[in-house]
């Protein structure tokens, strides 16, 4: 089961996981999850491509992940405090709530 | 600059600053500014009077300054002065008359409404009198010419309240109008074949001895020189023009007497006198027929008249004819001499009429008698007791008009007189006996009105006794005048140092020579009109003494002693008509009137017709009222069509999507990251199958 095949599978079921949260889920974190998701599952095919892709002595798919994962963390940190502003404002967190910007 | 300049320029501006003290501030300085007004006019006496010394103590007067107004290319226009004897002499005249005039109206016009201005225009009526006596050309004098007219209305409208006198005045500048066109009109012809306006440079250019530059179109300068006295028919009152000079008698006296002697009438006058060496023997025959019309007709309609003033109204435009006949007649020094006599007895005759006037006014106002018109002859009589100043000049006066001995008319009028005999004598055809005859005729008519005027106003009884009582000589600003005029109405004056009452020659008759007419008139040049003058001479002093005789004995007969009874006589005249005549003005006003006033007003009316109703209100009107329609119409397209649909639907259109575009924008995330998510799968398609 060691190729690259099964690596991009697994990284296809989590973005699609990811996606799915990120499209259904009304909770601001769950979202904030849901991107998490789709994150780690692009670090995955980082690592992937390279380990297969002939690259593994330089190891950029790695740093690449680490860069991601670093700036995962800034990401929620900023969407944690816009969550924390959303529910200042509207007391709620879930996102379908705060529609001003209706057209 | 000369002190000739000097001086003319002061006499010439002085009485203008009068006119604008007095109008700008005469309120401000109140009635007793007017002695400023006196004043002023005295300086220019003053100074005219120096200037005449020296001439008549022996340097005549030849001065000509002038300078450049204007030059367009060749041709350039000069102001300028023609100082010579006759101006000067014009200028004392002016000078005197104006002056005395000021002095009488200070009390003549005392509470009048519009006393201070009444001063100022005195003022500018002098001013332009002066400058006409100045002028160096025909154009600047037509200028003056102007403005005197213009001042002429002012004055006889100065009462303007009444109806007659705006009638009057307006009248009086319409009819010098008449004249002044044709004036304007003979002055560019002459300065179309001239090339000059001044006097000087017409005399050069005119002289048939000379370069004649009308030679072989004579006929040219006959119409030339009868158009531009047209002007002076119009001013000095000459048949057919005359008409409007009774009805100036709507003005104050004072005011008469400075149009009659000094300032209007002898501005046409001066002008033939200084137009005389350039006119044409057909011109001066036109001139001297013209002249000796109005004399006779002038003296004809005084006879019947009761006005006083109409009276010496009349018998103005009568002097004035014999002033024309005489320049006509080639007499053009004893026409001056008439103007300068006529100056003063007839400034002097009005002065009186208006001291008359005003102490019966008074006293009809004191008898609170609002009815009576203290002009009419009728009213008056008896009046010699009450008034004995005023008697006694206005006899020398009529005396003087008359043409008496010993007073100046008699040597102005005889001097006349033995022109028209000078002429009938060289001319052999048989109506140039009509001149004489005129001269004559008129001057024992002049005799009989003149005193039937002073035996209707002073002798005889009163026509209403206790109006009479109340009666009483003015005072000395108006007698002052009165005196003065009548001392200088005798013929000593004129003639010193020479004595002889009979005999023109003395200091006048030295400075104003007979002038030379350069169109060769007569053939034998100016001594063989001087020689037929003299041989006239003494023929001419016996008729017209036995002319003036009569007419005063007539009067006497008629109105003193009443051996003939005046009313009688005037109905067998009127059983033939001639009174009638006579009485209304031999009907040139009704025949103005008929032929001119009422045809012209009928062509104005359709032309009124022509321009208000079928121009005006039809094709403007119409223009417009289509133009309303036209716009309704393009208004009307332009809001339903333009605006509504086109303008409209388009901002319709684009509303529309806008609301339908909206829709996309919900506001919820999770559709745009659908929508995000369905845009990356179809660029993932695209790019995998293209």
């Amino acid at each position: 089961m060691d190729s690259l095949e099964s690596y991009l599978f697994i990284g296809l079921v989590l973005f699609c996981f990811g996606l799915y949260a990120v499209m259904t889920r009304r909770n601001g974190v769950a979202v904030l999850m849901g991107i998490e998701l789709i994150l780690n599952a692009a670090n995955l095919n980082l690592v992937a491509f390279n380990r297969f892709g002939g690259l593994s002595e330089q190891l950029p798919g790695q740093v690449f992940a680490l860069m991601v994962i670093v700036m995962a963390a800034c990401e929620a940190a900023v969407a944690l405090a816009i969550i924390i502003n959303l529910y200042k404002t509207f007391q709620t967190i879930h996102i379908d709530e705060a529609r001003e910007m209706r057209g | 600059m000369h002190t000739l300049t000097l001086y003319a320029l002061i006499i010439l501006f002085l009485p203008l600053a009068s006119f604008v003290l007095q109008i700008f501030f005469g309120r401000l300085i109140g009635p007793r500014g007017v002695w400023l007004s006196v004043g002023a006019v005295a300086i220019t006496l003053v100074l005219a009077l120096t200037m005449l010394f020296s001439v008549v103590l022996g340097s005549p007067m030849e001065h000509y300054p002038e300078l450049v107004w204007f030059s367009l290319g060749d041709f350039s226009l000069t102001l300028g002065f023609q100082l010579d004897n006759i101006a000067v002499v014009m200028l004392v005249i002016v000078a005197l008359i104006s002056g005395l005039v000021h002095l009488y109206s200070v009390e003549y016009m005392r509470g009048d409404v519009r006393y201070t201005r009444f001063f100022g225009y005195l003022g500018i009526f002098t001013f332009a009198m002066n400058g006409i006596v100045l002028a160096h050309s025909l154009l600047m004098m037509y200028v003056f010419w102007e403005l005197v007219g213009l001042s002429s209305y002012l004055l006889i409208g100065h009462w303007f309240e009444k109806d007659s006198a705006a009638d009057a005045s307006k009248k009086a500048f319409l009819a010098n109008r008449v004249g002044d066109i044709g004036m304007f009109i003979g002055i560019m012809l002459l300065w179309s074949v001239t090339g000059s306006f001044t006097f000087q440079g017409l005399y050069e250019l005119v002289d048939v001895e000379g370069g004649n530059m009308f030679a072989g179109q004579m006929g040219l300068l006959s119409v030339a020189g009868v158009l531009v006295f047209m002007g002076a028919v119009g001013k000095s009152a000459q048949f057919p023009l005359h008409v409007w000079l009774p009805d100036a008698m709507e003005g104050p006296t004072p005011v008469s007497a400075l149009i009659h002697a000094a300032t209007m009438v002898a501005a046409g006058v001066y002008l033939t006198v200084r137009l005389f060496p350039i006119l044409t023997p057909d011109a001066l025959l036109f001139v001297a027929s013209v002249g000796a019309l109005t004399a006779v007709l002038g003296a004809l309609i005084a006879i019947s008249q009761t006005d006083i003033k109409r009276v010496l109204a009349y018998s103005t435009i009568s002097q004035l004819g014999y002033m024309i006949m005489a320049v006509g007649m080639g007499a053009q020094q004893a026409a001056f001499f008439h103007l300068g006599t006529h100056a003063m007895f007839k400034g002097l005759l009005f002065l009186c009429s208006g001291s008359v006037i005003h102490a019966l006014h008074h006293a009809l106002e004191h008898t609170g008698d609002h009815e009576t018109d203290p002009q009419d002859m009728r009213n008056m009589g008896g009046l010699r007791k009450r008034m004995p100043i005023t008697y006694a000049t206005m006899l020398i006066g009529a005396l003087a008009i008359s043409g008496v001995p010993l007073f100046s008319g008699f040597l102005s009028k005889d001097a006349i007189l033995a022109g028209t005999l000078a002429f009938a004598q060289h001319h052999h055809q048989w109506w140039a006996i009509l001149f004489p005859v005129a001269g004559f005729g008129a001057a024992a008519i002049t005799a009989f009105y003149m005193f039937r005027l002073i035996f209707m106003t002073f002798h005889g009884k009163p026509a209403k006794a206790q109006v009479n009582r109340q009666v009483h000589e003015p005072s000395l600003v108006m007698t002052a005048p009165l005196m003065t005029l009548a001392a200088l109405s005798f013929a000593l004056f004129f003639t010193l140092p020479g004595i002889n009452p009979l005999h023109a020659e003395g200091w006048f008759t030295k400075i104003i020579p007979q002038a030379e007419n350069l169109t060769g008139y007569p053939e034998l040049g100016v001594e063989h009109l001087e020689h037929g003058f003299h041989q006239a001479h003494s023929q001419a002093v016996r008729l017209s003494v036995g002319v003036a005789g009569s007419g005063i004995l007539l009067a006497i007969a008629f109105y003193l002693l009443g051996w003939l009874d005046p009313k009688a006589w005037t109905q067998k005249l009127q059983r033939i008509g001639l009174y009638q005549l006579s009485r209304s003005k031999f009907y040139f006003d009704e025949i103005y009137d008929a032929l001119l006033y009422r045809p012209f007003l009928w062509l104005t009316a359709k032309i009124a017709w022509l321009d208000w109703d079928l121009w005006d209100q039809r094709f403007i009107d119409g223009l417009g009222r289509g133009t309303v329609k036209v716009s309704d119409v393009s208004g009307w397209l332009d809001y339903h069509l333009l605006d509504q649909y086109v303008v409209d639907g388009l901002g319709r259109v684009v509303s529309w999507m806008g609301a339908v575009g909206r829709k996309v924008q919900t506001g919820r995330v999770q559709n745009y990251v659908l929508w995000a998510l369905v845009g990356g799968i179809l660029i993932v398609i695209v790019a995998a199958n293209f």
